[in-house]
């Protein structure tokens, strides 16, 4: 009971400083600014004449890799610099709680920022007729792939008291693993390391399964694996900050 | 009721709070004093669960907080050193979402804040973003925020702290407004606030307490407790040499036409100096007093910053 509550507390108190500083704004302009450049004159959506969103999709992971981690950067950093966090946690919240809250808002927020996206879906159902089911797929690929670049955002933001330091960081995890499977990394790792580790490595990458919800294809294993992943830098924040605490 | 039980922490080597234990009642306010670094704010902070103690626990109205934290932390309201408060929200959001969290929600929500925007004297800023707010309003934010539900264990870190006398003295009236119906802790290095606040004492330094009393048995120990001051019209060597020889003077110091008598025996010092000033009416003494001792004397003292 006290869980549900406080979780959404701090869930709609994160979204409300989104919201009440310009932060949001700027976001929300320059990603959606950025992503039409990006689909209509580089990936030239129109000139390839067909209905299709996958030049469009193709850009999520890279405008994400500087959108999320500024927008994740100031979650933890910004309650130490400040000193917020000692009102914050002598409320009766528990730690979990509030890496919850503060999450949920923060993928709520750039879930909203993706959603605004809609007129390009509008526009090529306008144009032809795309693949409702890979157009879906992909919303929900990006999503997902937007809550575990945030995940690694918070677990860094929770490092330090310095935001860009947090975004530096968090870019370098999230670019690390978004190329983990590219065949110039892996290439590096064949020449002198196992396969196990090769193959390893590269299954821990985004891409692979980024692009299968790009098909159309939802499989609860994709679905499973950026779960996990974000479980497992959310408990990683949860380390961070009970060691901060205790230190 | 708060009853801290041999707190400890160690930072690394650095063994800042060596073994805290106190208790306070309903009705009492505790001045936490203490020279900077002493430990005052380390150890609210394990009080208020925010850092966990190396050793030893606090228990607030019979929560403890390491066990219980959740309940414990039900029981105080906490204002920590220079009220952090988000910046970038209007004082009403942020105060519905402490109350949120205190747990009321819809109607009493709207309610309680409203009734603590009063209390605190904040309807003028209501609408305000808190980053903009000035510092004596930002700090009665953060009050607000620890006031809200009504807790009755208040903690505060520098209630005072960087306010122009003003704002001090609206600080000071609203805690003796709610001082009889709660245990309310409150750290300074302002020995002032004490005397105007505190029932009781409590100097910590090196992180271990040395003094536990009222502001009045702490002033006792003062040297200059139970000393006479006396301002003459004009003083002569003739008068301080007839002062000097009383017997239960201790020392004589004068300064101008004010001479100060410390005492070897308070009472006594009083007849005498009395007795002698009768004696001599041609010696036109134009004040005469006991002085309480000073706090800040005391302080220094107890944790040995001459």
């Amino acid at each position: 009971m006290d869980f549900i509550r406080n979780t959404k507390a701090i869930a709609r108190r994160e979204l409300v400083s989104y919201f009440e500083s310009p932060v949001a704004y700027v976001f929300m302009v320059v990603f959606l600014i950025l992503l039409g450049f990006m689909t209509f004159f580089i990936s030239h959506f129109y000139e390839i004449g067909q209905a299709d969103l996958r030049p469009f999709f193709f850009w999520h992971p890279w405008l994400f890799l500087i959108l999320v981690p500024a927008a994740a950067m100031r979650l933890w950093a910004e309650e130490r610099r400040s000193g917020t966090i000692e009102t914050l946690l002598t409320l009766p919240v528990s730690m979990t709680e509030a890496i919850l809250g503060k999450f949920l808002a923060a993928w709520i927020f750039i879930g909203l920022i993706i959603a605004l996206t809609f007129p390009i879906v509008l526009t090529a159902a306008y144009l032809g007729n795309p693949d409702k089911g890979a157009i879906i797929g992909g919303y929900l690929g990006s999503f997902l792939l937007a809550g575990t670049y945030l995940a690694i955002g918070m677990m860094t933001s929770a490092f330090t008291r310095n935001q860009v330091i947090s975004f530096v960081l968090a870019l370098m995890i999230c670019l690390f693993l978004l190329l983990a499977g590219w065949p110039p990394v892996t290439d590096l790792l064949v020449k002198w390391a196992p396969d196990w580790l090769v193959n390893g490595v590269a299954a821990l990458s985004f891409m692979p399964h980024y692009e299968a919800f790009q098909k159309g294809v939802i499989d609860s294993r994709d679905i499973a694996y950026y779960l996990s992943v974000m479980a497992f830098m959310l408990f990683g924040t949860y380390i961070v900050l009970e060691n901060r605490r205790s230190a | 009721m708060l009853a801290v039980k041999n707190l400890k922490k160690a930072f690394g080597p650095l063994l800042a709070v060596r073994g805290v234990s106190f208790e306070a009642g309903k009705g009492e306010v505790l001045g936490f004093l203490g020279p900077n670094g002493a430990g005052k704010t380390t150890t609210m902070r394990m009080i208020t669960g925010f850092l966990p103690p190396t050793s030893g626990t606090a228990v607030i109205n019979g929560y403890d907080i390491g066990e219980s934290p959740r309940a414990a932390k039900k029981q105080i309201g906490y204002l920590p050193e220079n009220a952090p408060v988000y910046g970038e929200m209007i004082v009403g959001n942020y105060l519905a979402f402490i109350a949120e969290i205190r747990g009321f929600t819809g109607l009493a929500r709207n309610k309680k804040v409203d009734e603590t925007i009063e209390t605190c004297r904040l309807d003028k800023v209501k609408h305000q973003g808190i980053g903009t707010l000035s510092k004596g309003y930002r700090q009665r934010v953060c009050f607000a925020q620890a006031l809200l539900h009504d807790p009755p264990v208040l903690i505060m870190d520098e209630p005072t702290d960087g306010l122009d006398p003003n704002q001090k003295h609206l600080v000071r009236t609203m805690i003796r407004e709610m001082a009889a119906r709660k245990t309310i802790v409150i750290s300074t290095h302002i020995l002032e606030e004490v005397e105007a606040l505190c029932t009781r004492t409590i100097i910590i330094c090196n992180g271990a307490i040395v003094a536990n009393n009222s502001p009045a048995e702490l002033k006792a120990k003062s040297r200059l407790h139970g000393a006479i001051e006396a301002v003459f019209r004009s003083l002569n060597q003739d008068i301080l040499g007839k002062i000097k020889r009383l017997s239960s003077a201790a020392e004589v110091t004068a300064d101008g036409n004010t001479v100060t008598v410390l005492p070897r025996d308070a009472a006594m010092l009083f007849r005498e100096m009395t007795d002698l000033s009768r004696a001599n009416p041609d010696w036109a003494i134009t004040g005469l007093r006991t002085l309480e001792g000073r706090l800040d004397d005391v302080f220094r003292e107890l944790t040995g910053g001459r």
